[in-house]
């Protein structure tokens, strides 16, 4: 587990090594005028009404003159931890970022979490970044105390499932989402997931999906009644059959281990991404050869061009062969 | 004070629009619990006027007099010790029953005994001017001006011994001093003129057909009103700049329009009145014109808050977000439309009948059928066996109905007295 340290700007806990905080988004890099305290009201994004011009917000964010909904936080965010790398964005169609992702080094390796929270639920947003951040801590304590990668991943799952169910009002009243995390260590790739939220591998000779979805689409396509290409058109492409969340009944999360066969990138993404790239190849012929904070920003930039219809979040795990090849 | 029940407020809406839509519909829930019970003597602070009208007419049949002095005996029973109380005759005048100087007296053994002896003296003469008998209420309750303001008015005519504006200036000086319930007995009185006092002083209105059944109604008015927990509930309604606040309406337990009733509390807030509470849930629906959007964005349409004087109680928000996404926009919220419907429902009863009165009989089987089917696919039972006293059904679903030549005149204003009652939705399609 890495030395904890603090945002310079809103004092929020970061791990070392991150380019910026994930509460409000800033550089860890650059440190903050005289006069700066670490504040959680002085996000970057206080400041006028972009309808109106009015500097007066209610506390749920709303102006206080024409209503409009102040750009979040969330809105676009960028991470780096142990040299991955992770890129999140409103996309152009919806008015905040529901998706959350949280990522660190941990154990010689990396460990990420990307949530979508389900936007028919209430307060998605809370549920993802919610989950995101349970899921990661109790991967990074876990892994850190010697734990297996499948079990701390799947202790990780039940906390992130524990923690969004603690939001609900009520079942009627459950904010909820999706989870993927990702441990990529010496020993290989361990994932968990529940949703449909992907992970990807791009290798340099292999490349292929390493996630199926709990989503109505995958499960008509699994029974045979649809086909790939007839279930991404079909309006409930996009229902999920599971989920976390106080209504989500007994959820089976999937853990699995993969052992990379040579270098490439480990990819995790939620829909926003995937919905224009649905092929392991579509995103391998995308993918530059460039640093991990540099490629994330560009798939999220082809997902805005294509259309950004949805929240957009995209992590790069680069893995080298050497890594491998020492403890093989 | 006692203790305040817990409110809570709920917001069912579909908060999506399509692009350039500016339109926002929804329902706003109110909900209060855990409220003091009545009987325990030392809940907050109730004044209660009992109002009969003791007008000529009272004596035929003669059993409309005694009943109304049995139910107004029972309702004196029912008052909780320390309750400040009153009774008033009304004819085309307001008098003194009880006590006999023009104040409000505590509830305890002796001044209900007295007070019932004093009903059971009451002899009918007169005529009827009910704008006076409420001038005589505003002034009893004039000094107590906190706690729980509730009156029953009880009449069996028309408001035959003063003009209209005298009634609607003596209602108009009544609003927010008291709440007053409003019943007519018999089938001489008229509905609308009694729906206006009732509507105006946020009571209910009922029509008691026969005069036996009274009794049990003035109980159980009398009991809602020492149930109440709060006096003066208002719903606060912040809209942003350049919206308009279509209506406001009361939609559960009954419609009632209360755009009208706005005070403004500043320039984008404005407050209505929702009279006094206890443990009950009322269901309002509200619509709002907003500028359009760009896809994509979100705002507060509407920011709803339930005020006890100045302390907000509870709040929600309305919503707007524009999409392009149809299936997201299309969707109607079934509470909202539940709710579209029972509105539609009452105003098509209310001006059949009134069609039907004037002759126009296609206008009234047009409405009156319209009325059934809405009656049917909602569920409101009640109503639709109220419509089926006044029209032939053919055809529920689709509202055919022919209208019946031999209606009873107290079937047909009890089906006008009642075409505000609305029902909930049913299990499973809320």
């Amino acid at each position: 587990m890495s030395v904890q340290e603090s945002c310079p700007w809103c004092g929020s806990e970061v791990f070392a090594g991150e380019a910026f905080c994930e509460a409000c988004g800033r550089s860890l890099t650059e440190v903050p005028a005289a006069g700066h305290g670490p504040s959680p009201e002085a996000a970057p994004a206080a400041g006028a009404c972009a309808e109106c011009g009015s500097t007066a917000f209610s506390e749920d964010g709303y102006c206080e003159r024409c209503g409009l909904l102040r750009p979040g936080d969330r809105d676009h965010v960028e991470t780096e931890a142990g040299g991955a790398a992770g890129v999140t964005d409103r996309g152009l169609r919806h008015s905040r970022n529901e998706d959350a992702m949280a990522l660190a080094a941990v154990g010689g390796g990396v460990a990420a979490v990307v949530c979508d929270g389900v936007s028919s639920s209430p307060l998605p947003q809370v549920a993802s970044q919610t989950a995101a951040d349970a899921g990661l801590a109790v991967l990074t304590e876990r892994l850190g105390a010697g734990d297996d990668p499948e079990k701390a991943t799947r202790a990780a799952l039940a906390g992130a499932i524990e923690a969004v169910t603690a939001l609900a009002g009520s079942p009627h009243d459950a904010p909820a989402c999706t989870y993927v995390s990702a441990y990529a260590g010496p020993a290989g790739v361990t994932l968990g997931w529940v949703g449909d939220s992907r992970a990807y591998w791009l290798g340099r000779e292999a490349r292929r999906r390493l996630t199926t979805d709990d989503s109505w689409a995958a499960e008509m396509v699994a029974h045979g009644a649809l086909t790939e290409a007839e279930a991404r058109v079909h309006p409930n492409a996009h229902a999920i059959v599971a989920w976390l969340g106080a209504d989500a009944g007994e959820v089976e999360p999937h853990v699995t281990t993969f052992v990379p066969e040579g270098p490439g990138t480990l990819l995790l993404c939620s829909d926003g991404l995937w919905n224009y790239y649905p092929e392991a190849a579509d995103l391998a012929a995308v993918l530059p050869d460039a640093d991990p904070l540099t490629a994330a920003r560009h798939l999220v930039r082809l997902a805005l061009d294509a259309g950004g219809r949805d929240n957009i979040t995209v992590v790069v795990i680069p893995l080298t062969t050497q890594e491998h090849a020492q403890h093989e | 004070m006692s203790e305040q029940p817990d409110f809570s407020i709920r917001i069912d809406q579909n908060k999506f629009l399509p692009q350039g839509g500016h339109e926002v519909h929804a329902i706003v829930t109110v909900e209060s619990a855990g409220a003091p019970v009545a009987a325990t003597g030392t809940g907050t602070s109730a004044a209660e006027v009992i109002i009969i009208d003791t007008s000529g007419s009272m004596d035929y049949p003669r059993n409309k007099m005694t009943s109304a002095i049995k139910a107004a005996q029972a309702a004196v029973d029912t008052l909780r010790d320390g309750v400040n109380f009153a009774i008033v005759s009304g004819s085309s005048r307001a008098t003194m029953v009880y006590p006999r100087a023009e104040e409000l007296i505590p509830a305890d053994a002796h001044t209900r005994a007295e007070a019932k002896a004093a009903l059971s003296r009451l002899t009918a003469t007169g005529g009827t001017a009910m704008g006076a008998w409420l001038t005589l209420a505003g002034r009893l309750f004039a000094r107590h001006p906190d706690g729980i303001r509730h009156a029953i008015l009880l009449t069996d005519g028309k408001n035959q011994h003063e003009s209209p504006e005298q009634l609607d200036a003596a209602v108009a000086q009544a609003v927010g001093r008291f709440v007053c319930d409003c019943r007519g007995v018999g089938t001489d009185w008229e509905v609308a003129e009694l729906r206006k006092v009732a509507s105006a002083l946020l009571g209910s209105l009922d029509m008691v057909a026969s005069p036996e059944a009274l009794e049990a109604d003035f109980r159980a008015m009398t009991e809602a009103a020492m149930g109440k927990a709060v006096a003066d509930v208002a719903l606060r309604v912040w809209t942003p700049q350049y919206a308009k606040l279509r209506f406001v309406k009361q939609v559960l337990p009954s419609v009632e329009d209360l755009t009208g009733r706005r005070a403004d509390v500043d320039e984008r807030s404005g407050d209505y009145p929702l009279g006094a509470w206890g443990s009950e849930s009322r269901d309002y629906h509200i619509c709002v014109e907003v500028p359009a959007g760009e896809v994509g964005r979100e705002m507060r349409a509407a920011w709803v808050k339930l005020m006890l004087g100045d302390q907000v109680v509870a709040s929600g928000n309305v919503l707007a977000e524009w999409t392009d996404d149809e299936a997201q926009s299309t969707r109607i919220n079934p509470k909202v439309a539940h709710y579209t419907g029972q509105a539609e429902l009452a105003e098509n009863i209310q001006v059949g009948l009134q069609a039907r009165k004037d002759g126009d009989l296609d206008t009234a089987t047009a409405r009156l059928g319209r009325a059934v089917a809405l009656a049917h696919q909602s569920g409101n039972e009640a109503i639709a066996s109220l419509l089926g006293k006044v029209v032939d059904v053919d055809d529920p679903a689709t509202g055919r109905v022919r209208l019946r030549k031999d209606v009873d005149k107290a079937d047909e204003m009890s089906l006008d007295t009642r075409s505000t009652k609305t029902v909930r939705t049913r299990r499973g399609e809320g």
